[in-house]
């Protein structure tokens, strides 16, 4: 019941978050430098009736907030809006284009935490430097790399470049994770575990793990928006038809209805993760106790 | 071990500051403005005239990237003092007023943070005049990055600002009569100087990593000014293997390595 109650909570708060991205992002659209300027309505042959029916179709230009609330709203009921770049539903084109960005999303994080845990993990256990320098050391490098540079050269020297998105998640990961573990590793009872002689796949799964758990949890729920990031470039230099990719053309061409959709969304999806991840962590405290 | 990364940190400092130096005089040390165009020597290879070789349209790789060299070492740092200053009023608010303030900030910074970084750049960048001057077009990005780039920094100030608030010297202080401006000034901010520092040393590398996406994605500086990001686009062009590219490239690594090692050990790999 308590788990329902917190989850009903985060829920709330989430969808708050999503509504604010909204109309944020409707406002900075609106407000910024030259939005509304329409080179059809400088045509001489236009009348007045023409001008005014053309204003009349995008209903942004008059009262701003009433109409970023009523399309706020209106996404909350699925409601997501015509692309005016494309001129096509805004939900048509997040149909078409969602498996890609998921797949791409999938691979970054599910590469990136493999990469991360194999280099975590024995450190972690074994606690040699070397490991730990070695794995620092490619972590570092890879975080010194613009990932649309690495995705660039993987993409001239015809690689994979689905693996960027691995090599982008991973150091981020990676960081975070050796950091946790090797906390968890220096505790007193982990020492006298190993003081008494416990294999250490034991003393991994007993008594580091447990204690990480938690914290590895919440950063599976931040490796999501990682993994988002990542896609925005790599779908952009690689001409992947993703989301990432319609993001960045609705923003060149200020797209307002698939700019405020795309933004809810991503807002959504984050939050979304991090929920779930606080979820599980409840769960476990409570399982725990 | 300690001696060893005090080392680093030392030749770190010392490698940024000779590059810094390059960097101011980076007309004279190429010889050449980044915009002169050798007509003759279009895409020319390394030699003795041109170390790093020239670009397409025949200007001087080497001047090129001490100018843009010098745009993220003077304009990233600029930008970080700016973002931890933002950070440190929104976050400092929100620690020490703490009730409704304090939950409508978290709200905001909770928003920002739930937007991925180069997306939230990215719609931010494409809102903002695409068609400007070079230099305006420097100022807008690296504005931009100040401008959005306190989200992060704030969470971490409102913590440490609320542990403060918290902790018994405060409130002897408190109850020895210290109160307002003198409290700020006397109790909170030095304790809260090793934060922002860290906040401040975090951010400069990720502008530079920022900017230099944006770059990459077209949405950075605008030609003919130079920048890391604009520069890392001739490996699009530049398919055969070409150390002159890869310079900037080594360069971008270096710098970020060095910024790295001189963050504070806590902050260095969280």
């Amino acid at each position: 019941m308590r788990l329902l109650r917190q989850f009903a909570r985060l829920l709330f708060s989430a969808a708050i978050t999503v509504a604010m991205a909204g109309v944020l992002t409707a406002a900075l659209v609106r407000f910024s430098p030259g939005f509304g300027v329409n080179e059809h309505a400088l045509d001489p042959a236009r009348d007045a009736a023409a001008l005014r029916a053309m204003e009349a179709a995008r209903p942004e230009q008059g009262n701003f907030l009433g109409y970023a609330m009523r399309q706020t709203a209106a996404m909350f009921h699925g409601d997501l809006g015509l692309s005016r770049n494309w001129n096509r539903p805004v939900a048509a084109l997040l149909r078409e284009r969602w498996p890609i960005t998921a797949q791409l999303m999938g691979v970054g994080i599910v590469g990136g935490w493999a990469l991360a845990v194999a280099f975590a993990l024995p450190a972690a256990i074994f606690r040699g430097r070397a490991w730990r320098v070695l794995a620092a050391g490619i972590g570092g490098l890879l975080l010194c790399v613009p990932s649309a540079a690495l995705a660039l050269l993987i993409f001239v020297y015809a690689g994979p470049v689905r693996a960027v998105m691995a090599l982008a998640v991973f150091p981020r990961v990676y960081q975070y994770l050796q950091n946790v573990l090797s906390h968890a590793a220096a505790q007193p009872h982990v020492m006298a575990a190993r003081a008494r002689g416990l294999h250490p796949a034991r003393i991994l799964f007993w008594h580091i793990l447990p204690v990480a758990a938690p914290q590895a949890l919440a950063l599976a729920g931040v490796s999501v928006s990682m993994a988002f990031g990542a896609a925005v470039v790599v779908e952009v230099i690689c001409d992947f038809p993703g989301i990432g990719q319609l993001a960045w053309k609705a923003a060149l061409a200020r797209d307002l209805p698939l700019l405020i959709a795309l933004t809810m969304l991503v807002a959504l999806v984050t939050q979304l993760a991090n929920a779930a991840a606080d979820v599980l962590t409840s769960k476990r405290s409570e399982a725990r106790a | 071990m300690k001696h060893g990364s005090a080392r680093l940190r030392r030749l770190a400092w010392v490698f940024l500051a000779v590059l810094f130096v390059a960097a101011l005089f980076a007309d004279l040390i190429a010889g050449a403005s980044y915009a002169h165009q050798f007509r003759d020597f279009p895409a020319a290879r390394m030699s003795w005239r041109f170390p790093l070789g020239t670009d397409a349209l025949g200007r001087d790789r080497l001047a090129r990237l001490l100018t843009a060299t010098r745009m993220s070492l003077l304009l990233a740092p600029a930008a970080a003092i700016f973002s931890t200053a933002l950070a440190a009023l929104i976050g400092g608010l929100a620690g020490y007023c703490g009730g409704w303030l304090d939950r409508i900030f978290a709200r905001v910074i909770d928003l920002m943070l739930s937007l991925p970084w180069i997306f939230l750049l990215i719609a931010a960048r494409a809102l903002l005049p695409l068609n400007v001057s070079p230099s305006a077009s420097v100022l807008i990005t690296f504005a931009l990055l100040a401008v959005l780039g306190w989200a992060a920094p704030a969470r971490v100030i409102r913590a440490g600002v609320r542990d403060i608030r918290n902790s018994d010297f405060l409130l002897q202080a408190r109850a020895c009569g210290c109160r307002g401006v003198r409290l700020l000034w006397h109790q909170l901010a030095p304790n809260l100087k090793p934060v922002l520092l860290a906040q401040f040393w975090t951010s400069i590398p990720l502008f530079i990593l920022s900017e230099a996406n944006l770059g990459l994605l077209g949405l950075g500086v605008s030609d003919p000014l130079p920048s890391w990001g604009n520069l890392l686009r001739e490996l699009e062009t530049d398919l055969a293997f070409n150390p002159g590219v890869v310079a900037c490239l080594a360069l971008m690594l270096a710098v970020l390595g060095c910024f790295r090692l001189l963050l504070p050990a806590g902050d260095r790999f969280d």
